[in-house]
């Protein structure tokens, strides 16, 4: 640890200050409420008096002497001249009142109660080490009800909780009338004094921390100003804190309510200026209580005082306290580089010149650190700074001659030397959602301005290239480097501990390339093959593969298993297999059956489901949990860069005319769709004659639309199938959605034959006018295109009564996507938090901070979901199978089963 | 090639290792089901074992591993992707079930009256075919009020009397009579005259005892037609279903678990509702505990999202732990720690520090947030490793032997 030389909190003791440490802890009594004089010097027993720290730099604490990074500050106080309620506490004090006698704040509750509850809150505290704080209201509610004192058998009265804190005596007289006695702070002072300390232990008061009557403030501590540091504006005018300003007010009104106290002014002066002390003290301490009108500044803007400053996503706690602000850390733009490691980032040079690792100089190293000093700060590779064992920073931007300083290199000296390639960096994409947000990657220097990453490692981020800024961050110490390289590290969160499956993985471009080199018609030359296996880090090609051309040719199949593990055994069935009944395995006219015998792939298209990101049970996935993380960085990275030499090669586009279909296809889906469109007024037809039959538990009017969508939805499917079917099988757009590099054949469909229907809150589209959509309908009308059903295909281009329609139901989804995110995020933090606390232990419990045991062994069988093998331990089919050399069970023989 | 072992050998190895108790059992089943039938040698079937229990020991759980962080990342993280619709679903019935996201909020909630609960109720055994046993056990189920058999429920103010026309046959659907519908009336409200009418058996009225004020008839009327005639409450509707091997259950919309358990005909052991509160109420925590994994599991699977059983098990496991069901948030668990920084620095700020004044709290700095706000090392990880080494070491044992 390095945290030697440091000393560790074992905890904080939380509780109320006693006026009298108030009073000790001070270094002066605030008396004048001006700040500065008209030179500028603080004046002395003001707010901004040099004895309450200083934040000028270069100027010295009058109280301890040190400068303005090292002075922590001095708390001075206000003597108030008459004392006033802690806003914070009110409800508690109107409880306390209540339940304590009047004469002699005894609870008022017999003794025998007391002592039974007394018993219980013991018991209690035995047990669970913590108060019992319902038992406390209990006590409350029942003292509150007795009307006599068993102690001094003083006759109990109502109490009355004026907001925000006033508070009323009700006594009863003789007469029936009620007498109303005001309690001032002053009142309930006295009486909370002579509360016993067995007593407040009873009403959830820590006697030993905190008094009832120290709720009621005769003095008020006045924070240094480091808390509340006036800022000077350009024009040299002093601009103060609110708190500043907050407590020139109290000073103001207790100086007022002095003078006129001992002036002798009548009672209801007195008063109104007590009453006025207590609201800025209330507005000092929370500026947002229901009931007063929050204190404002000069110019309207409601002051930001304590309570504020502590509360919200903005406060000291969210803001400051959780969550802090660091050095070493980078942000700019993302861009994509296939060529990288999966575990390393493009760093740009000029980030690369400010971000430094220190580095310790030793005999070993001094050579080269002396080398990285003479460059300085501006050439690259070099470093900016030195600190000497002393202590001491030198800042090699200002050095004269940096020769000298690097002849003064000595052990010892730590340099913050230029970040380099190699050196380990954390890096980082908002939201972090998962820990997957936040990894290790090696540097790699590149030119321009972008962070670079490689298209597998978007997937974890959830990043594209469209815009999107990251974060990186530099850990310092030699342990944070250890740490993040061994657990951060990209290769080593390939599997995500939600599924225990690669999260990292193929994505769009690559499996298409992957589907071209794969498939049994790919081909390639001497020249070609030599290429893609340079590319993929590998420098001997195999031997040839049988043609009938005279030429040597090289199969995709054999160069792509060039990047698979030796000795390497899997079969699978990829997106193509269309599931049949028998299934042709190594004879497939789909080539759906992959088979990877010895490291060769014999059969099958490699495609989505065989190497995509997201997808547990791949070839993959296989070769993580065979070969290791290593082996499976290695992988991904030669197919990535092999991959896109290929489709490179190729050439890979679409453009409006894969989407065309012939004019007969056209005249079919017409037909299509004219047919369900009579189809749905011959339905409408039988609605209003009333011969449409009801399902089962539908009402007439949820039958009829039920129906009507089911006939439009198939229609809009059918019409999706005549146009796949006319489509060419190398169509590119075809192929990307059958290989599931990106779209599906829902959008082919949509793109090439008919949008289909639109539907709002998953029903056709019905609001608008009275009765119809748009005013173009008759009023009534229950037609397909009267409620959004779209005949057009994206292709063909949409009418514009359609085109509404389509915005329609876009319209709901980007809605229900910025209310989800709203949403999930904050169920998200309620999770976090919640569980954060939560570990697994050395005796395989599962506890929490307090040490309460949650499982007694984790998630049943203390297997950690990152490391298993989709969620399970062992995979006990692939072992079997692998050690008597059979073949393993097919998930998908039992997926056809199924259905 | 060494002979292949007979079966009774197999086994044995299998129950050896068993015993041991290395690897859980449900892995040593997988194993016994995998090698059924198959031929092998001694040397294989070592082997196995051998790769068996390294690859369990391999996948075990690191201490101070983060495991409750990375259960609420899990759950939460594919919370972006979930759909935000209650949708109409449960076999051919419309049945509105909240799902998606804000059912999963739903559950994180623990919600005391969820907004569409449901209840699937089986039968006894042997009832399960005989329809009309179904329909009875449906009927004895359902909360039928008065408005539900009624054609009409009418008031004559010059009478001053509530005529309810009931409806012959819904009543007869309902196995409903008169008699009962009078007896219910009667039974709520003691201060009127419930009779049937001479000319017609299926016209109750209802005479007030005392002189109503003009606007307090049609009150009356009101009230009247919620009066349950039959059923239990909250059970709004009941659909009967039919199970793949043509068994008879039912489906409710709400749910009043404790009631149903008491309903004759019903099977007690198999019956489930989607309301976690009442499971605990009925059945205890730890049936509380399995529902909670039961639905959120459900809920993940129904949205096509991928999220591994042990996470939503320590999620369910937390808000369980203490014996009652506690909401994942500033009500229950989060609300519940012991670190008064925890909890300031999750929600209500400031109520939870000047509260912690007056108890006199002491932190004692034992969690994530207490620590990240002091600036120390948190108990996670590495960070739980409490040994240091003395960077003087050497210097020290050097020193003492001279």
């Amino acid at each position: 640890m390095s945290s030697e030389g440091y000393k560790t909190i074992k905890g904080i003791q939380f509780g109320l200050l006693n006026p009298d440490t108030i009073r000790k802890m001070s270094v002066e009594r605030i008396i004048t409420p001006d700040t500065y004089d008209s030179d500028g010097t603080p004046i002395t027993s003001g707010l901004m008096d040099g004895l309450l720290g200083t934040i000028d730099p270069g100027q010295k604490c009058k109280t301890c002497g040190a400068r303005v990074g090292s002075c922590p500050g001095h708390f001075g106080h206000i003597e108030l001249s008459r004392p006033v309620v802690h806003v914070g506490y009110n409800k508690l004090i109107y409880k306390v009142l209540r339940a304590t006698c009047r004469a002699c704040s005894r609870i008022v509750l017999d003794p025998e109660e007391i002592k039974e509850v007394q018993e219980k809150m013991n018991d209690y505290e035995m047990q669970w080490g913590i108060q019992d704080y319902e038992l406390v209201e209990e006590i409350m509610k029942k003292s509150a009800k007795k009307t006599i004192c068993p102690y001094c058998s003083e006759q109990q009265h109502k109490i009355r909780l004026e907001k925000p804190s006033t508070y009323f005596e009700e006594i009863d007289t003789e007469t029936g009338q009620k007498q109303i006695n005001k309690l001032s702070p002053l009142d309930i002072h006295t009486w909370f004094k002579e509360i016993i300390d067995e007593d407040c232990k009873l009403l959830g008061i820590n006697p030993k921390y905190a008094r009832p009557e120290w709720m009621i403030l005769g003095v008020l501590p006045v924070p240094p100003v480091s808390v509340r540091p006036s800022i000077t504006l350009e024009n040299g005018i002093r601009s103060e804190d609110d708190l500043t300003h907050k407590l020139v007010d109290i000073i103001r009104i207790n100086q007022r309510l002095l003078e006129n106290r001992e002036a002798g002014a009548p009672q209801l002066i007195v008063e109104d200026l007590w009453e006025l002390l207590q609201y800025h003290v209330s507005t000092y301490f929370d500026n947002e209580i229901s009931g007063i009108p929050p204190a404002r500044h000069r110019s309207g803007r409601a002051l930001r005082t304590l309570t504020q400053r502590l509360k919200g996503k903005e406060g000291r706690f969210r803001a400051n306290l959780s969550g802090k602000r660091v050095d070493f850390s980078a942000r700019t733009v993302i861009s994509p580089d296939p060529l990288l490691s999966i575990n390393e980032v493009g760093v740009p040079k000029n980030i690369s010149e400010i971000l430094t690792v220190p580095e310790r100089v030793t005999e070993w190293n001094i050579e080269e650190m002396k080398e990285l000093v003479m460059k300085g700060p501006r050439s690259f590779s070099g470093a900016n700074y030195i600190i000497r064992p002393d202590g001491r920073r030198v800042d090699l931007r200002y050095a004269r001659n940096l020769q000298a300083v690097a002849d003064s290199l000595q052990p010892e000296f730590i340099i913050e030397r230029h970040l380099r390639d190699g050196d380990i960096v954390l890096f980082n994409r908002q939201p972090s959602l998962h820990r997957m947000s936040i990894m290790a990657h090696e540097v790699k220097v590149v030119p321009y301005k972008t962070f670079r990453l490689t298209l597998p490692v978007c997937r974890p981020y959830n990043a594209d290239f469209d815009g999107d800024e990251m974060n990186l961050h530099v850990p310092q110490s030699e342990e944070a480097q250890a740490e993040s390289r061994i657990l951060m590290r990209v290769q080593e969160q390939i599997s995500t501990p939600r599924y225990g499956g690669p999260i990292i993985g193929a994505i769009q471009d690559f499996i298409t390339s992957g589907f071209y080199l794969t498939r049994k018609e790919a081909w390639y030359t001497k020249n070609e093959a030599s290429q893609l296996i340079t590319a993929a880090g590998l420098e001997k090609l195999p031997k040839a593969d049988k043609n009938p051309t005279h030429n040597p040719k090289w199969k995709g199949k054999t160069l792509f298993s060039l990047l698979l593990p030796e000795g390497f055994s899997f079969t699978m069935r990829n997106n193509l297999c269309q599931k049949n009944e028998k299934c042709k395995k190594t004879k497939c006219p789909n080539e759906a059956y992959i088979l990877i015998k010895d490291g060769k792939l014999i059969s099958g298209i490699i495609d989505k489901k065989a190497f995509g990101a997201e997808v547990p049970d791949s070839v993959l996935h296989r070769i993580l949990k065979e070969y290791g993380s290593d082996r499976t960085r290695l992988f991904l990275d030669s197919a990535s860069r092999m991959l896109t030499t290929n489709i490179t090669l190729r050439g890979f586009s679409l453009s409006a005319s894969d989407i065309d279909i012939p004019k007969d296809a056209e005249k079919k889906i017409n037909g299509i769709l004219s047919k369900a469109k009579e189809d749905v007024l011959g339905i409408i037809k039988q609605f209003e004659d009333g011969t449409l039959e009801r399902q089962a538990g539908r009402t007439e009017e949820e039958t009829l639309e039920a129906r009507i969508m089911e006939t439009l939805s198939k229609a809009r499917t059918d019409c999706s199938d005549v146009s796949a079917s006319y489509l060419h099988s190398e169509n590119e757009a075809l192929i990307m959605a059958k290989t599931g590099a990106r779209g599906n054949m829902l959008n082919l469909g949509q793109m090439s034959a008919c949008v289909g229907q639109q539907a709002v809150r998953g029903q056709r589209i019905k609001r608008g006018y009275r009765d119809r959509v748009l005013p173009f309908f008759k009023q009534g009308d229950l037609s397909a295109e009267a409620h959004g059903f779209v005949d057009s295909s994206f292709r063909k281009g949409l009418n514009p009564i359609e085109f509404f329609m389509h915005a329609c139901g876009g319209r709901e989804g980007l809605v229900d996507t910025a209310v989800r995110t709203s949403q999930s995020g904050y169920m998200q933090r309620r999770l976090v938090n919640a569980l954060q606390d939560i570990s697994s232990c050395y005796d395989n419990t599962v506890r929490n901070a307090a040490g309460e045991i949650v499982q007694f062994i984790y998630g049943e069988d203390n297997v950690d979901p990152a490391k298993s093998d989709h969620g399970k331990a062992v995979n006990v089919g692939i072992i079997v199978s692998k050690i008597l050399d059979i073949e393993a069970p097919d998930p998908l023989i039992e997926e056809i089963e199924e259905e | 090639m060494s002979e292949h072992l007979e079966k009774a050998q197999i086994t044995k190895k299998i129950s050896d290792l068993q015993k041991k108790k290395i690897v859980p059992n449900t892995i040593i089943e997988e194993l016994k089901s995998e090698l059924k039938g198959r031929e092998l040698t001694a040397k294989q079937l070592d082997m196995i074992v051998k790769e068996v229990i390294n690859s369990y020991e391999f996948a075990q759980i690191d201490p101070g591993s983060a495991v409750g962080t990375v259960a609420a990342q899990s759950i939460g993280e594919p919370g972006t992707q979930m759909t935000l619709q209650t949708f109409h679903y449960s076999g051919v019935a419309e049945m509105s079930v909240l799902r998606g996201l804000p059912r999963l909020i739903e559950i994180l909630d623990a919600r005391k009256n969820p907004s569409t609960p449901t209840m699937r109720i089986h039968l006894e055994s042997g009832a399960e075919k005989d329809e009309e046993f179904t329909k009875n056990v449906s009927r004895r189920i359902e909360l039928t009020t008065v408005n539900r058999i009624a054609q009409s429920i009418t008031h004559s103010f010059s009478e001053g009397t509530i005529t309810i026309k009931l409806d012959e046959k819904l009543m007869s659907n309902k196995g409903i009579e008169t008699e009962t519908v009078i007896n219910k009336i009667q039974l709520k409200r003691k201060d009127c005259k419930v009779k049937v009418d001479s000319e017609d058996k299926f016209n109750v009225v209802i005479t007030p005892q005392k002189e109503l004020k003009f606007s307090e008839l049609p009150k009356l009327a009101e009230k009247i037609r919620e009066i349950p005639i039959k059923g239990i409450k909250n059970v709004n509707r009941i659909v009967i279903m039919k199970d793949k091997e043509e068994n008879y259950f039912l489906q409710s919309e709400g749910s009043n678990f404790s009631e149903l358990l008491r309903i004759p005909g019903v099977d007690p052991t198999r019956c489930y509702t989607t309301d976690i509160n009442q499971i605990a109420e009925t059945l205890g925590i730890e049936a509380a505990r399995n529902a909670l994994i039961r639905e959120s599991l459900f809920v993940m699977k129904e949205q096509g999202l991928d999220v591994d059983n042990r996470h939503v098990m320590l999620v369910s496991d937390l808000m369980t732990h203490t014996g009652d069901v506690l909401q994942i948030g500033r009500h229950g668990v989060s609300g519940k720690k012991n670190s008064v920084f925890a909890r300031a620095a999750f929600e209500v700020t400031v109520k939870h520090l000047l509260d912690a004044a007056v108890h006199g709290e002491f932190d004692p700095l034992k969690g994530i947030t207490e620590n990240v706000i002091v600036g120390q090392t948190i108990a996670l990880g590495t960070g739980i490793v409490d040994l240091t080494m003395s960077p003087n070491y050497r210097e020290y044992t050097d020193e003492s032997k001279k």
